[in-house]
């Protein structure tokens, strides 16, 4: 990697385009905070490639001052691995929505995940189909009204992490576009991992889906609504940090810190495939009674699988060294051959 | 020993037919590259089933393989075969329509028991065999399995891995007949089985057997004698259409410097283009099987925008799916070579039967005006020189083009007179060069004398620029939604391939009177034939021509002014009037159409009889 001379800072990363998102649009809080993100990993700007597919969320490269590709709908996991693969030297990150990569790219995001090629990929989750003026998306809840569910949608949702685990993924965080702070620091842990990383981000569609994330996000039910995990530490949300998750064998529980000592609680452990996906499954409706609290941060991180395009150049790599220096003339000819006088 | 008379033929027709697990193909090309070694000249047709193992003994799973070599030049598989090898009675039911009177059927009676007669759907108490029925020709009935089995008994063996060696016997008899030398097919035993030395002995010793048989046993009076063809002085090799157009995708590679990147899912028939090159990584080609159709063309547009020479292939169903692809290619303008091998469709078709009806799709097959350059091979050996053009243009132009071949030339096979390296042109290749910052802003869609953009790749300073599906400003790249730019963007990409036609070859005459009565105006793998079928006119006294295209978008330039130098054009089409179409559209001629839908080739005889149809 080059050691960049001139400090870039969040300046650097912004294009000369106009930002078209409505106003209020949580795409713009992402936005941002890539920009402040990037600058600070050291790394020469003109390596960083954003691929994208179709959807508000994909505009995201033109507001970018780095190389980017706006593709077509579904596809940018495809787009992004072919250029990853052929080129892994490169910075390469896939910006999609819950339509694009949910739906029309569900093929696409599985096998890349299955793969683990060494994509950082934000995924803005808001629930709904914006550009296309408000039908309901595969990660809309069951009975939501839009435009196309007039009465109600009969879709169940995917539960894009729980998704993720299922398809092999490396590294599967969440956050929110209402918290830069976190989002800053899942996005830096997304560029550290190699392999794919995925970072779902509940994004607030501020006009075809106002408010989908208020719970978790605003401040008089955030802290009872969701849980960060950090790593090592014990799992604790509630007004006051009051409230923590205890593992009855296999079975979370709601606990009271009254009750309970923090030592007994569940300790967040990133490595912990099967509790990550207990957590994967934290997704309750908040209105249920006894639901669980929304988990946000990184449910699981595995730092030892090798990545696609590593194996595929060293596969590569490896022939070339066997093979030696290859001979046209001799591939041309084939084994058999005979002259004609 | 009986008195065995030597014959001398110009050249000879032999179909193999058996089950699809009876190894008919492995027989088929072992004789074909012991002839393509000796010197003939060759054309072959392998013919098989979709399925693996189609059902046993039904006349749905019978397989062939046809070999048409001689001592002059030769252009197709052959009409009608003087020989048939029938492994069993439903290949014997097949393919007896291909036999010419009084030619020869080598008949392994064991597969015409009771049980295979049901099978193949004969009526009880028949058995052409000894019926009568097939009076007509020179029937030879052997018990393969028999003496097969009886020459294996000591091999230790099973049944099952015996009865696999049956296709040998047939072999060392054919080869005794047409008296071949066995070395290449002993090499390529002992070649293939030198982990399993009993089966390798195994084979090694029906293979004699079946010589040995045609040399003591008094069945055959006559053995053949063809001698080698009088081709072009040079060096040789026997090359199927895929094989071929894998090298020439790996010789442009080499000839441009970049790396080959392959996006593609298997397909019938293009997958082996895919097992080829993946053998071939040393040479810097790079394969990826993707999870479908639509992974395969976007992962070669993220490799070509990586800078890699990129390219996908498929079959027309594939092609299908990669449309929307084909068209951000397009407004990407990005090179990309889009490899079709053409089956019989629509739909999943027919996947191994071989057909031209994909022209229209890469013409026309896209939303919006999308216009591609298109490229087809005519010929196996024609691969290789096509799949490198359709590489060359898409660098020089940064354009997406189509190569276009179909499962005949893709299976078939050809003695090649292959080019060296050094006689390959370089396809010069450069990419945009990195700017400092004081230097004027970079325009991605900035152009060239052949309309082409600058190619600047991710990881060059300065050059940090977006692209996409969406319309571009001309000159800037920037997102437009301007009535007057898209308009002129749609006809600046319309006249970007039209101007390929200042660097592509003229269209030649392959045949015939430069002006007269006729031209046949045809294109991709109908080539063989109807150039047998346009000598065999001349050869009578006819006034007819035959010009073959190989550029399809857009026509060699005075495409148009040659056509109007004969009284009638006739397109003859494996489809249903293509081609015919877009001359017609393009060149306003009276073009007459002259299709074959069956998924098989044009037979010379039939193109003949057509054009003196015509010309009556």
């Amino acid at each position: 990697m080059d050691v960049v001379d001139n400090k870039l800072t969040s300046k650097d990363f912004v294009s000369d385009q106009e930002v078209r998102w409505c106003p209020g649009c949580g795409d713009y809080s992402i936005l941002k905070q890539v920009q402040t993100v990037l600058p600070d990993l050291g790394r020469p700007k003109e390596e960083f490639v954003f691929i994208s597919g179709i959807g508000c969320s994909s505009r995201f490269p033109y507001y970018m001052d780095t190389y980017g590709m706006h593709s077509i709908h579904g596809r940018a996991a495809a787009i992004a691995t072919g250029l990853k693969a052929s080129r892994p030297e490169l910075s390469v990150w896939m910006v999609t929505g819950d339509g694009d990569s949910m739906s029309i790219g569900g093929n696409h995001f599985i096998h890349m995940l299955r793969r683990n090629i060494d994509l950082n990929v934000l995924l803005f989750n808001n629930q709904i189909y914006g550009l296309t003026k408000g039908q309901y998306s595969p990660t809309s809840e069951k009975g939501k009204v839009t435009k196309s569910s007039p009465y109600g949608s009969v879709d169940y949702s995917f539960n894009p992490v729980a998704l993720s685990l299922g398809a092999d993924a490396t590294f599967v965080a969440r956050t929110m576009d209402r918290d830069p702070k976190h989002q800053q620091a899942m996005i830096r842990r997304a560029y550290e991992h190699t392999g794919t990383s995925l970072v779902e981000i509940y994004q607030n569609c501020s006009v075809f889906n106002d408010g989908a994330f208020e719970v978790f996000t605003e401040k008089g039910t955030k802290k009872l609504e969701t849980l960060f995990m950090e790593h090592g530490k014990p799992l604790v949300f509630g007004e006051n940090n009051d409230k923590g998750i205890k593992l009855d064998g296999f079975k979370p529980v709601i606990v009271n810190l009254s009750e309970v000592s923090a030592n007994d609680l569940w300790i967040h452990d990133e490595y912990d495939l099967v509790k990550a996906t207990l957590l994967s499954r934290f997704y309750d409706d908040p209105e249920v009674e006894g639901h669980f609290p929304r988990p946000f941060g990184v449910f699981y991180v595995n730092p030892d699988k090798a990545s696609y395009d590593h194996l595929f150049n060293d596969q590569i790599n490896h022939i070339k060294e066997l093979k030696g220096t290859p001979n046209l003339d001799k591939l041309i000819a084939g084994n058999e051959t005979w002259v004609v006088n | 020993m009986n008195q065995i008379i030597e014959k001398e033929l110009e050249s000879v027709v032999i179909r193999f037919a058996g089950d699809s697990g009876d190894g008919m193909q492995l027989t088929g090309t072992q004789f074909t590259n012991a002839a393509a070694l000796f010197g003939n000249d060759l054309a072959t047709f392998p013919d098989f089933p979709a399925e693996i193992r189609a059902p046993q003994g039904t006349l749905a799973g019978v397989s062939g393989f046809q070999i048409h070599f001689g001592s002059t030049a030769i252009h197709t598989p052959g009409d009608q075969c003087d020989v048939l090898v029938a492994m069993n009675v439903a290949a014997l039911k097949a393919n007896i329509r291909h036999l010419k009177t009084g030619g020869v059927i080598i008949a392994n009676s064991d597969g015409f028991d009771a049980k295979n007669m049901r099978l193949a759907n004969v009526p009880e108490n028949q058995n052409p065999l000894t019926d009568g029925s097939l009076a007509k020709y020179d029937l030879k009935t052997i018990d393969v399995t028999k003496i097969t089995r009886s020459a294996l008994a000591d091999s230790g063996l099973g049944v099952k891995e015996i009865d696999r060696c049956k296709n040998m016997f047939v072999l060392g008899l054919i080869y005794w007949m047409y008296n071949r030398s066995m070395d290449s097919s002993i090499n390529f035993i002992k070649d293939k089985f030198r982990k399993k030395e009993a089966v390798m002995n195994a084979n090694l010793k029906v293979l004699q057997a079946g010589w040995n048989y045609g040399e003591t046993t008094e069945m055959f009076a006559n053995r053949f004698k063809v001698a080698p063809a009088k081709m072009a002085p040079g060096v040789y090799r026997s090359v199927m259409g895929n094989e071929a157009a894998a090298l020439g995708l790996v010789a442009a590679s080499q000839q441009c410097g970049l790396p080959l990147f392959y996006g593609t899912y298997p397909i019938t028939p293009a997958s082996d283009i895919l097992h080829e090159l993946s053998k071939y990584k040393h040479f810097d080609v790079k394969t990826f099987q993707a999870e479908d159709e639509i992974a395969g063309i976007c992962s070669a547009i993220g490799a070509a925008f990586g800078g890699n020479l990129a390219i996908t292939g498929s079959s027309g169903p594939g092609i299908a799916l990669k449309t929307e692809a084909i068209g951000l290619a397009t407004m990407l303008e990005l090179p990309l070579v889009v490899v079709n091998i053409q089956r019989a469709g629509p739909s999943t078709g027919m996947p191994t039967k071989t057909e031209q009806a994909d022209l229209l799709q890469s013409y026309y097959g896209r939303n919006g005006e999308c216009p591609v350059v298109i490229v087809a091979a005519q010929s196996p050996a024609d691969c290789f020189e096509m799949a490198f053009e359709a590489c060359r243009i898409a660098l020089n132009h940064m354009i997406p083009v189509f190569f276009l071949s179909d499962g005949y030339i893709a299976n078939g096979a050809e003695p090649w007179r292959f080019p060296k390296q050094a006689d390959l042109p370089k396809i010069p290749v450069s990419f945009a060069s990195e700017r400092k910052a004081d230097e004027p802003k970079f325009m991605p869609y900035e152009r060239n004398e052949k309309l082409g953009r600058p190619w600047a790749i991710p990881g060059t300073k300065g050059l940090e620029h977006r692209i996409g599906g969406i319309e571009k400003q001309n000159i800037t790249g920037n997102i437009s939604y301007d009535p007057v730019n898209h308009e002129q963007m749609v006809h600046l990409r319309q006249e970007k391939v039209d101007l390929v036609a200042n660097y592509i070859p003229e269209q030649t005459i392959d045949s015939g009177p430069e002006q007269g009565d006729l031209l046949m105006l045809g294109w991709g793998g109908t080539y063989g034939a109807l150039k047998t079928a346009a000598g065999m006119l001349q050869r009578e006294g006819y006034s007819v021509a035959h010009a073959h295209v190989r550029y399809l978008s857009p026509f060699p330039k005075n495409l148009g002014e040659l056509l109007s130098k004969y009284k009638t054009v006739v397109v003859p089409e494996l489809n249903n009037g293509q081609l015919v179409k877009i001359i017609r559209d393009k060149y306003y001629v009276d073009a007459i159409p002259y299709n074959k839908i069956q998924g098989q080739p044009f037979m010379a005889n039939e193109v003949v009889a057509k054009i003196k149809e015509i010309l009556a």
